[in-house]
């Protein structure tokens, strides 16, 4: 029982459209010079999933997205279709999130999503990872997708930045790994049955054939640090949003995903 | 879950009463990274052999090859071939290795399998506890000696 071996090659082309897999690493990276994709390592199966919108199961997801986007709720009886009438404005946004607000803090596309719920439609927040938060946000990353990820690393971003950058390299849990031992050192080797990647999340939120649902950036941090049997952090707490700041600028050059497909 | 590199099952044997003159994780003398002394309980191979693949005990498949135990079909490529590894070390270095190998491979991503202390955040259910009991230690360490090319 051989494991299907990736095709690292391979060319990603959706609708007849490009879409790179690999950059130049940007400076701050000292110990990579390219940035690539995760689709780059999984099986050619996996691969020509995510080459095809009919194909992709993601899609179905983001359609129940785009109902919800035009779904009116909370004491304000609006949709977000209300306030945004074109979902297609959003291009380009999900490249520059994280990012910090004029508050000085931290904001993830969740954070936005659900301000808009609280305080512009009067409705509850959605879960970190529940179906419609995941379904949204990934209509509204599919707007971005082939744009290159961009996110800021200095400025007010700065601090929020090397603390990700700290908790990237910390090593955790009883097995005693740090993202880094993984994703920096050893993406392209085998861990088991799984190839290993860089770890990106320019394809999130990402379907899983694992789960069979969209799976949220803070699932997958808590997975891996469960993996190693370590206590994860909350999905939307401060370490995980300052991770996902981190993680975002490791991919600043490649291109958007959304809705990416892996194993 | 096919990627995980450990399931999140607690090992009840490593809860079991400690036998008669085991020594402790916190106990374990190391020199030159090699530890001299058994762990106390004699080593079973067989039994070091199924730690070796197990999943949810040694799991070193993960890391790597091993043609010995070709049956099993996922063999990782993070760490060296351990064909013919008893030809490179001694019975004491092997047991440093797997005890702790940051004593001897500076800054490795081996994990320590024989510590109870000195990682952060771990999961509730293994705080204070080593990956592999002191038996399975001595087993997988006699396992590893059967390992020669020569
Ligand atoms: C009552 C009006 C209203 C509703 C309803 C509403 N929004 Fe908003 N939304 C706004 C305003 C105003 C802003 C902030 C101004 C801006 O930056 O465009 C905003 C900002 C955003 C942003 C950040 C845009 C950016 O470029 O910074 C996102 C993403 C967003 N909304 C998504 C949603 C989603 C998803 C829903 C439904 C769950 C929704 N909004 C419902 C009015 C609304
Ligand atoms: C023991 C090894 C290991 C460690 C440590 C680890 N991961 Fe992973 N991670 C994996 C494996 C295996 C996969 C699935 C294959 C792949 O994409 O690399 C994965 C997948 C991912 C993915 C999905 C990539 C994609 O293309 O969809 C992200 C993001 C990720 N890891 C981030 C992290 C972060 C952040 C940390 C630290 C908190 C971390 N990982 C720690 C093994 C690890
Ligand atoms: C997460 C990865 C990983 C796991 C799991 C792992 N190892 Fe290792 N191992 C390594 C790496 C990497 C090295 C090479 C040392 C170095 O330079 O870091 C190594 C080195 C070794 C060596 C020395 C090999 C040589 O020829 O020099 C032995 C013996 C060994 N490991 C045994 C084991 C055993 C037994 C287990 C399970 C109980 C195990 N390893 C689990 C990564 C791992």
């Amino acid at each position: 029982a051989g494991v299907a071996t990736a095709d690292e090659s391979a060319e990603l082309s959706i609708e007849g459209k490009t879409i790179p897999t690999r950059a130049e690493a940007p400076a701050y990276l000292e110990n990579i010079d390219e940035v690539i994709s995760g689709w780059v390592y999984r099986s050619d199966e996996t691969q020509t999933l995510q080459a095809d919108d009919f194909d992709n199961p993601a899609f179905v997801f983001v359609d129940t997205g785009a109902d919800l986007f035009a779904e009116a709720d909370g004491s304000a009886g609006k949709s977000c279709k209300d306030c945004h009438e074109n979902v297609e404005d959003f291009a380009g946004l999900t490249t520059t999130l994280p990012r910090v607000n004029e508050a000085g803090e931290l904001e993830t596309l969740t954070d936005l999503v659900n301000e808009c719920r609280t305080e512009r439609m009067g409705a509850e927040p959605w879960k970190y990872s529940g179906t419609q938060m995941t379904a949204v946000t990934a209509l509204i990353g599919l707007q971005s997708r082939g744009m290159p990820v961009n996110v800021a690393v200095d400025g007010p971003a700065a601090p929020f930045w090397e603390k990700g950058k700290e908790l990237y390299y910390t090593r955790v849990g009883q097995l005693d790994l740090a993202c880094a031992n993984c994703h920096e050192d050893n993406y392209g080797n085998m861990i088991r049955a799984d190839r290993l990647s860089q770890g990106q999340i320019n394809g999130f939120p990402t379907y899983r054939l694992k789960n069979a649902k969209l799976n949220s950036v803070h699932g997958r941090f808590k997975g891996c640090m469960t993996n190693v049997r370590a206590t994860p952090y909350k999905e939307g707490s401060d370490e995980f949003e300052a991770l996902e700041l981190y993680v975002a600028s490791r991919g600043n050059g490649l291109a958007i995903e959304t809705p990416s497909v892996r194993n | 879950m096919k990627h995980a590199l450990y399931g999140l099952v607690v090992i009840a044997a490593t809860a079991t009463v400690a036998m008669a003159a085991e020594t402790a994780p916190t106990d374990v003398k190391f020199e030159d990274g090699a530890v001299g002394a058994s762990l106390g309980p004699a080593g079973d191979a067989a039994n070091g052999r199924k730690v070796f693949a197990n999943r949810k005990l040694g799991n070193c498949l993960a890391c790597h090859v091993n043609s010995d135990l070709a049956e099993q079909p996922f063999h990782g490529e993070v760490g060296p071939p351990l064909d013919g590894v008893a030809d490179r070390w001694s019975e004491a270095e092997l047991r440093g290795i797997v005890v702790n190998a940051k004593n001897l491979f500076e800054g490795t991503i081996m994990p320590a399998f024989y510590i109870s202390e000195g990682y952060n955040r771990p999961l509730k259910d293994f705080a204070g506890t080593p990956v592999l009991t002191a038996q399975e230690v001595e087993d997988v360490v006699a396992y590893l000696m059967t390992l020669k090319e020569q």
